[in-house]
This record gives C-alpha cells, sequence and structure tokens, in this order.
C-alpha cells in the first residue's frame, strides 16, 4: 500500500504542486504558441502525455539496463536527448502506418514535440530523484498531464480574452505572458496540498 | 572593425540573443531567480555555444547537409556533459542551485541556433567569436534580468542588501509568477520598440518578439527550424495559427 500512496503523492505533486510549465518553465515554448484555440491544445495535450509517457519508459530501462550496467551514468544526457528524438521520429512513423486514425489526431503535433525541453527534462528528473521505471512512468504522465492542464485553461482564457481591448504595446505575448502569471500565481495555491 | 570584434558587437548588442531575438526563454525564466544565478546559467552556456561553435565550424565540411542536425546535437551534448561534471567538481553550489538546467542547454535554441545559421557555414574563427560574442550577449541579459528581479525580490544584489530596510521586497518576483511577469514587460517594452520605430518608417524585421512556436521553431533567423527534414510537414492549420500569432505581435 505504501507504495501506491507514493506513487499518488507524485502524481499530484508534478500535476499540480511543481507545474512543468507553471513553475518550472520546461515547454514554455509550445505552452505559447499551441495555446490559441482549445481544440488544438488539447491535441497538443494528448500528444504530450503520450510521448513524454513512453519516453520516460523507454529513458528508464536505458538508464538502468544500459548506462548503470556499464557505469556511464554520466552520458546520460547524450544518451537522452538522442533517444527521445529517435522515438518521436518511430512514434511518428509507428502511429502513420498502424493507427492512422490515431495519427490524424497527434501526428501533426509530434515533430513540433522533438527537442520540447519538457521531455528531456522529464527524464533527467527521474534521474536526479533517483525513480525507479515505474515510479518514472508515472512521474511523466503526472507531469505531461499537469502541462495539459495549463495549456487547455491558458487556451480557453485566450479564447475568452481574444477582443478584449488591451494596450497597443501589449497586444498578443505580453497579454499571454501576464494571463500565464496569473495562472501561475494560482497554481501557487496548489502548494499547500501535500 | 575587423571580423572578431565585429562579431562580439553583434552578439552582445545587435542581436542580442535574449533581447532582440527572443531565444531560450525557458531558462532564462527559470534561472534568473538572482543576479549570481543568471550570471552562473549565462557563462555556463556561453561556454558551450563557444566551443560548439568552434567544432562544428571545424567539421562543417565533413558533416553532411541531411545529418547535420543531429550531428550538432552530439556535439553539443558532448560540451554540456563536459561542463555539467567540471561544475560538479568545481563549483558545486552553482550546480545544485542550477539542477537540471544544466543538461537542458542542450536543447537551448540558441546554440542549436547559431550552429545551424552561423557556424555551420562560416570558418572556425569568426565562429568562436560569434558564440563567445552571443553567449556574453546571452550573460548580459540573464545578469540584467536576474538583477531586476532580485532587487525587487528579495531587496538585494549579488546578495548584498540594497534596498533601504523601509523597502518590503515583493516576493513574487523570485517565485515563478514573477519570470512570467517580467518577460511579459520586457515583450510589451519590444513591441513598443517596434511600434515607434514603424511610426519613424525604420526597419523592425530583426526584432522578435517572444516564443511564437516550439522551442526548434520559434524564429526563423536565429533559430534552427527543424531537426529532421520532415519536421517541415506540419499541419495547415498549425501554420496558419502561427502566421495569425505572428500578425498578431506585430
Amino acid at each position: 500500500m505504501d507504495s501506491v500512496k507514493e506513487l499518488l503523492v507524485i502524481l499530484i505533486g508534478s500535476s499540480l504542486v511543481s507545474n512543468v510549465v507553471l513553475s518550472q518553465f520546461l515547454g514554455l515554448c509550445p505552452f505559447l504558441g499551441v495555446s490559441k484555440k482549445i481544440k488544438t491544445a488539447a491535441g497538443m495535450g494528448s500528444a504530450v502525455i503520450f510521448v513524454i509517457t513512453l519516453a520516460s519508459a523507454v529513458a528508464g530501462v536505458i538508464y538502468k539496463y544500459v548506462l548503470q550496467a556499464f557505469g556511464i551514468e554520466y552520458l546520460q544526457t547524450i544518451v537522452f536527448i538522442l533517444v527521445i528524438a529517435a522515438l518521436v521520429q518511430f512514434v511518428e512513423m509507428f502511429l502513420r502506418k498502424v493507427m492512422p486514425s490515431l495519427y490524424e489526431a497527434l501526428g501533426v503535433y509530434l515533430p513540433l514535440i522533438t527537442t520540447n525541453c519538457a521531455v528531456l527534462g522529464v527524464a533527467i528528473t527521474n534521474v536526479q530523484k533517483e525513480y525507479g521505471i515505474l515510479t518514472g512512468i508515472v512521474n511523466g504522465f503526472a507531469t505531461a498531464v499537469g502541462f495539459t492542464i495549463a495549456i487547455v485553461i491558458l487556451a480557453g482564457l485566450r479564447e475568452k480574452m481574444e477582443h478584449n481591448d488591451v494596450p497597443e504595446s501589449f497586444k498578443g505575448m505580453p497579454t499571454v505572458l501576464l494571463t500565464a502569471g496569473l495562472m501561475a500565481i494560482a497554481f501557487c495555491g496548489f502548494s499547500g496540498l501535500l | 572593425m575587423n571580423k572578431a570584434t565585429e562579431r562580439l558587437y553583434n552578439g552582445l548588442l545587435k542581436e542580442n540573443p535574449t533581447f532582440v531575438l527572443m531565444l531560450g526563454m525557458c531558462p532564462t525564466l527559470a534561472v534568473t531567480t538572482s543576479a549570481m544565478n543568471g550570471l552562473g546559467m549565462g557563462l555556463t552556456t556561453a561556454v558551450v555555444l563557444a566551443l560548439s561553435n568552434l567544432i562544428i565550424s571545424l567539421l562543417r565540411n565533413v558533416i553532411p547537409n541531411r545529418v547535420r542536425i543531429p550531428a550538432f546535437i552530439v556535439i553539443i551534448a558532448s560540451f554540456v556533459t563536459a561542463v555539467e561534471l567540471l561544475l560538479e567538481a568545481y563549483i558545486p553550489a552553482l550546480n545544485t542551485a542550477l539542477g537540471m538546467y544544466i543538461p537542458l542547454i542542450v536543447v537551448n535554441c540558441i546554440i542549436l541556433g547559431r550552429a545551424e545559421s552561423y557556424a555551420y557555414s562560416n570558418p572556425p574563427i569568426p565562429s568562436l567569436f560569434d558564440g563567445i560574442g552571443m553567449g556574453l550577449g546571452f550573460t548580459f541579459a540573464l545578469t540584467c534580468i536576474g538583477a531586476f528581479r532580485e532587487l525587487l525580490g528579495a531587496g538585494k544584489l549579488f546578495d548584498y542588501q540594497i534596498m533601504p530596510d523601509s523597502f518590503t521586497p515583493i516576493g513574487i518576483f523570485v517565485l515563478a509568477p514573477g519570470a512570467f511577469f517580467v518577460l511579459a514587460m520586457l515583450t510589451a517594452f519590444q513591441n513598443y520598440m517596434k511600434i515607434t520605430r514603424a511610426r519613424v518608417g525604420k526597419e523592425t524585421a530583426k526584432i522578435q518578439s517572444g516564443c511564437s512556436e516550439d522551442c526548434m521553431n520559434c524564429s526563423d533567423s536565429g533559430c534552427a527550424r527543424r531537426f529532421y527534414d520532415n519536421t517541415k510537414t506540419v499541419a495547415e492549420g498549425e501554420e496558419s495559427e502561427i502566421v495569425d500569432l505572428e500578425k498578431e505581435d506585430k
């Protein structure tokens, strides 16, 4: 039971308390760029969930059975970035062949994720916090869910604000960033949760 | 002006990666909680940038065009690993403060951007100075942002008390939301500059505003545009959304 509780804590901690975008600033670029409509934001979010969960599983296995087994942990950065890049390419090809409908839904977002810093960030966090493979996968999933929550909320806010009258200099990105800042304050409220 | 000083000037001021090109915003926001952290992150990135620019430039005739981006990434990641190990050994305090953001220098789009847009098509010495210039420009920007946040958020500068006792620190500026607010002000200022410049008819194309997409594609001039060539197959909807965004910024 203890481990289930631990996983639950990680699930809440990574998705809400230390939200990947709003408190760790990873994956900021898709967060700001693909958050204009709720629909695209949700698509991006689900692609991120898919890739990060898979990537943390693969990175976890490689870390444990290749890097640790040969005592070359210091190569983690190089290995992870290559594995992630290759994985995204592979997933894209695989989905196109085997599951065209899923590819249709996620495909366009996959290239955008290749070097999303959140993917590498999760793999490195898993190593730094010495998570096992299962814990790492849960952490990756939770982080990605946190990303999705944040991007969908931001997209919702942006849809509402689209026709607001803002000063000329604040049109576009500055307003989005201010909104993200306010969201970050709101997410600070979750820190009492754990 | 000779080539080397021209590259330094270009990186520091004319095309400052943070203030003008708006590249690499993720580390910029994450580590600038104090001037010292900003300086440390900036210098670390500068070292990686200068060395990887030099090596990529030396190897530019060896690396085949099709696999250049993975090759760049391997070179950059090697330097990042080396720098990380050095920091761990000699400046452990900085290593702890920057934590996971050091390995993440690999995906910093400034480095890949310079490799793609400058080092891959220029001789080694100018490339080295381009890296140093861009790196110092990044360091300068990060230190400024860090100093600003530290001053408002803790009343200190490089850990020395600056503000009088009567000043109540605005704690939010050293927390995550503060970073977004500072960047919002920065982009708003850029927009303002653009608007005023456009009014007097000056060229504004060089000034970018904010990340509008994935790090890899965030700006056309400085940033590497794609990872592999097939990455160009971004759906129409996405493209038009991004174009809309850019239009909106103007």
